[in-house]
């Protein structure tokens, strides 16, 4: 069996507000893997911290406790938590890859622009990146009218799916995805789904936290239930 | 007798020993690095400055009873200043000859002009300078200005003909065109045309500068590089003295047509143009006069 | 992915300084005066490395020292103390050790620097094409077709009307006075390019324009920046990672996207509040 791509050991994050001095949990204590070529769906209760270990593996969250073992390309294991910056941002430029509900872009770039761009800093050529941008917001089924304009003006479900796009095109060995259909129609919501098994297929392990259970059911190949936090003076010992 | 009386009054050559001898050493150390602007103590003369006090004391330094010395001012040997100036070193430097004979002299003072004969190696010339500093123009601070001769940095006195050609497609510069000596140093080569120029490169003569208010001597020394500023597509040239139908003029007296023209307007309004250096012009006419008189 | 540029240490102390200015000022002490001596910490052990490609924003409020990182590293001031290594291609240079005619060559050839102020960054007497000429003069390159060809490219690419070339740059709009900035210091293609404030005090859509221009560059010709500002929108939009520093100090560095979503320093936490 080949070794998982993903393993996140005793993972806990906290927040320290300085100004309030309070501390806020936000995750404990959470151990699983992740296989290329299969879906892990993260479930539990709304605040149980489920973004927030997806943020902690992309390091939008600094990590308080725990090892994120990430396998790269060349075999290499690699601590996401001690990883320099330099070494996630590679990372993040070639091998994972983050959808969330938000899109963060330039207000006056084109949509076939947005999606462009992670190939772009691949080296790929302008012409061929937009080609491949094209080919996926046509797979999400986004209006060919819409391509030039900036997503910035987008419906919800318009903005998920450029978000999608963008997340998909370099076909990154691991995908998170943060509620990807939250917002879409359920035809749209089906085509994406059909692309998640497509990816899967092709060997890119994801780990997910979809809205609808019933997604859950679907797609997963592996559920990982997060256990409610605890108190404060748990954290704080955690901390400790 | 006349000149044992004046001298009890006043040192050969005016300025005192002492003084003389610190022109020489800043003459030394300008020759020493080519187009590098020395600084020196310039003295008092019972001159205006601005009237060649600056070329009047090197003369002064350089000057000994031997030598037989040419004042010349816009080309010319008999105008105010140049008459002025013979006078006052004719008078403080008693035994010194004079004359208006480029070929005869050893030592000349001049403004504005390099003359048309090609100096010798025996000649020194001494170029009387207003503003001895090129980058003036481009900066206030003379320490800045240092620090730039010092690295050679020269590009915002480009910039400057940049825009002159942008302006006015060709570079406008008539006179005192900045000149880099010696692959280094850019000096303001006093206000003489860009005519002259491109004698001072590998000049066989000694060609020294004087600024007597701005107290700085340089020197461009024998046979040494001095290369006008220009760009490699729009290269230096000296004036071209054609007419409208581009035939080159020629001087009204002695006919010349290869050396640098004043133009004059005639008392009837027409244009004429006679040489400059009038050494030169009398010179060509009095071999005419020869050649003219010699059976065919 | 190769390192361009690394900061180790690098302080700047205006004033004679004393054995107490260090641990009398900073962050901690709420000031960059030394209440001992009068001297002003400017900045003090400021390290941080840049690679090919990237751009780091430092952010921070005035007196926080930012200005003086870049003005140090661009030779505009001599530090105190510390060092800073460029790497460009095959050769590295210790920026502090050098002599003036070497630190003249890098700005000249390597470094771009585009000031808030665009006084500082552009001779007001000359041309937007002159200033350009003039940078590209600095460099060497003494052909006048060459030189007008280049400065008409670059201005085109930085959108300044090509009819405006010879017009004196105090006769531009303060957006365009930016682009014409932005034009000379990319004159040269430097690998590395400071940014002081470029886009403070100008109109909102000004301000946008010129950071498109920025970012478009920055994928076209993978330069190198050091970004400083006090906006967290334009670090939020330009750089992948950012320093915060405060009296002189870095007090926090990471990815920026983690600065702006889990700051750690109190200050830090201040500022991302304040300004969301």
């Amino acid at each position: 069996m080949t070794p998982p791509i993903l393993q996140v050991e005793a993972y806990g994050k906290h927040f320290w507000l300085h100004e309030q001095n309070k501390l806020i949990p936000s995750s404990h204590n959470v151990s699983f893997s992740v296989s290329a070529g299969s879906l892990t769906a993260l479930v539990g209760p709304t605040g149980v911290g489920k973004s927030s270990v997806l943020k902690g593996i992309y390091r939008t969250y600094l990590p308080s406790a725990g090892r994120i073992l990430y396998r790269d390309a060349q075999g290499h294991v690699l601590d996401l938590v001690r990883a320099s910056e330099h070494q996630i941002l590679e990372l993040r430029r070639r091998e994972i890859g983050f959808v969330t509900q938000f899109l963060h872009c330039l207000p006056r770039q084109s949509t076939l622009d947005v999606v462009a761009r992670p190939l772009l800093s691949l080296g790929v050529s302008r012409d061929e990146a937009r080609q491949r941008a094209a080919e996926w917001l046509s797979a999400m089924n986004l209006p060919e009218r819409l391509w030039s304009v900036s997503p910035a003006t987008f419906s919800g479900g318009e903005r998920q799916r450029v978000n999608l796009a963008r997340g998909f095109i370099i076909k990154p060995r691991l995908l998170l995805l943060d509620e990807p259909t939250a917002s879409l129609d359920p035809a749209t919501a089906e085509r994406v789904i059909g692309l998640i098994e497509g990816l899967k297929a092709e060997g890119t392990a994801m780990l997910a936290v979809f809205h609808h259970p019933e997604i859950t059911r679907r797609l997963a190949d592996q559920v990982v239930e997060l256990a409610p936090l605890p108190a404060v003076e748990e954290a704080l010992k955690d901390f400790a | 007798m006349n000149a044992v009386s004046r001298s009890n009054a006043y040192n050969f050559g005016f300025l005192d020993e002492y003084a003389k001898k610190e022109v020489r050493r800043a003459i030394l150390k300008a020759i020493a690095i080519p187009g590098y602007q020395v600084p020196y103590a310039s003295r008092e003369m019972p001159m205006g400055r601005g009237f060649g006090t600056g070329g009047l004391q090197l003369t002064l330094s350089l000057i000994g009873p031997n030598d037989v010395l040419k004042v010349i001012d816009q080309g010319s040997d008999d105008s105010v200043n140049a008459v002025n100036l013979r006078r006052f070193i004719e008078m403080t430097c008693p035994g010194v000859s004079t004359t208006t004979k480029t070929a005869e002299c050893t030592l000349i003072q001049s403004r504005h002009r390099i003359p048309e004969r090609p100096l010798t190696s025996k000649q020194i010339i001494v170029l009387q300078v207003p503003y001895p500093d090129p980058l003036v123009v481009v900066e206030p601070s003379e320490d800045k200005r240092k620090t730039m001769h010092g690295e050679a940095d020269y590009s915002r006195l480009l910039v400057k003909l940049y825009e002159d050609i942008v302006k006015f497609d060709e570079i406008t510069i008539s006179h005192r065109y900045p000149t880099r000596i010696n692959d280094h140093y850019v000096i303001d080569p006093s206000p003489i045309p860009r005519w002259d120029v491109p004698k001072l490169h590998a000049s066989a003569a000694l060609i020294l500068f004087g600024a007597g208010r701005e107290k700085k001597i340089y020197a461009v020394p024998p046979h040494t590089k001095a290369e006008p500023l220009a760009f490699s597509d729009v290269p230096f040239r000296v004036e071209d003295f054609r007419d409208e139908q581009g035939r080159r003029r020629a001087c009204a007296r002695c006919g010349c047509t290869d050396s640098f023209l004043d133009e004059f307007v005639t008392d009837s309004g027409i244009k004429t143009y006679q040489c400059s250096d009038s050494d030169w012009c009398n010179e060509k006419m009095a071999l005419a006069r020869q050649t003219e008189g010699k059976p065919a | 992915m190769n390192k361009i540029l690394e900061v180790r240490g690098m302080s700047k102390i205006y004033g004679p300084g004393c054995p107490l200015c260090i641990e009398s000022t900073g962050p901690e002490a709420d000031t960059n005066l030394c209440p001992h001596c009068g001297s002003v910490v400017a900045i003090h052990d400021v390290s941080f490395d840049l690679f090919e490609g990237e751009i780091l924003g430092v952010m921070g409020e005035s007196g926080s020292g930012k200005s003086t990182v870049v003005k140090s590293l661009y030779f505009d001031q001599a530090p105190s103390g510390g060092e800073a290594i460029f790497y460009d291609r095959d050769k590295q240079y210790a920026l502090f050790s050098l002599n003036a005619a070497q630190q003249r060559w890098l700005r000249n050839h390597r470094f771009g620097m585009v000031y808030q102020n665009p006084h500082l960054g552009l001779n007001f007497n000359i041309s937007a094409g002159g200033n350009i000429a003039e940078r590209l003069l600095m460099s060497d390159l003494m052909d006048y077709g060459a030189i007008r060809e280049r400065a008409k490219t670059l201005l085109a690419r930085t959108e300044v009307l090509l009819a405006r070339i010879d017009d004196l740059p105090k006769h531009f709009s303060g957006g365009m006075q930016q682009r014409v900035q932005i034009a000379k210091a990319l004159a040269t293609q430097p690998p590395l390019l400071f940014l002081d404030e470029v886009t403070t005090g100008l109109d909102l859509s000004v301000q946008a324009r010129i950071l498109d221009l920025i970012l478009e560059i920055q994928q076209e010709l993978k330069t190198a920046m050091v970004v400083v500002t006090h906006d967290l929108g334009v670090i939020r939009l330009l750089t992948g990672r950012a320093i915060v520093m405060k009296y002189g100090r870095v007090i926090e560095a990471g990815l920026t996207d983690q600065i702006l979503e889990d700051p750690q320093h109190a200050y830090t936490q201040r500022l991302v509040a304040s300004a969301l």
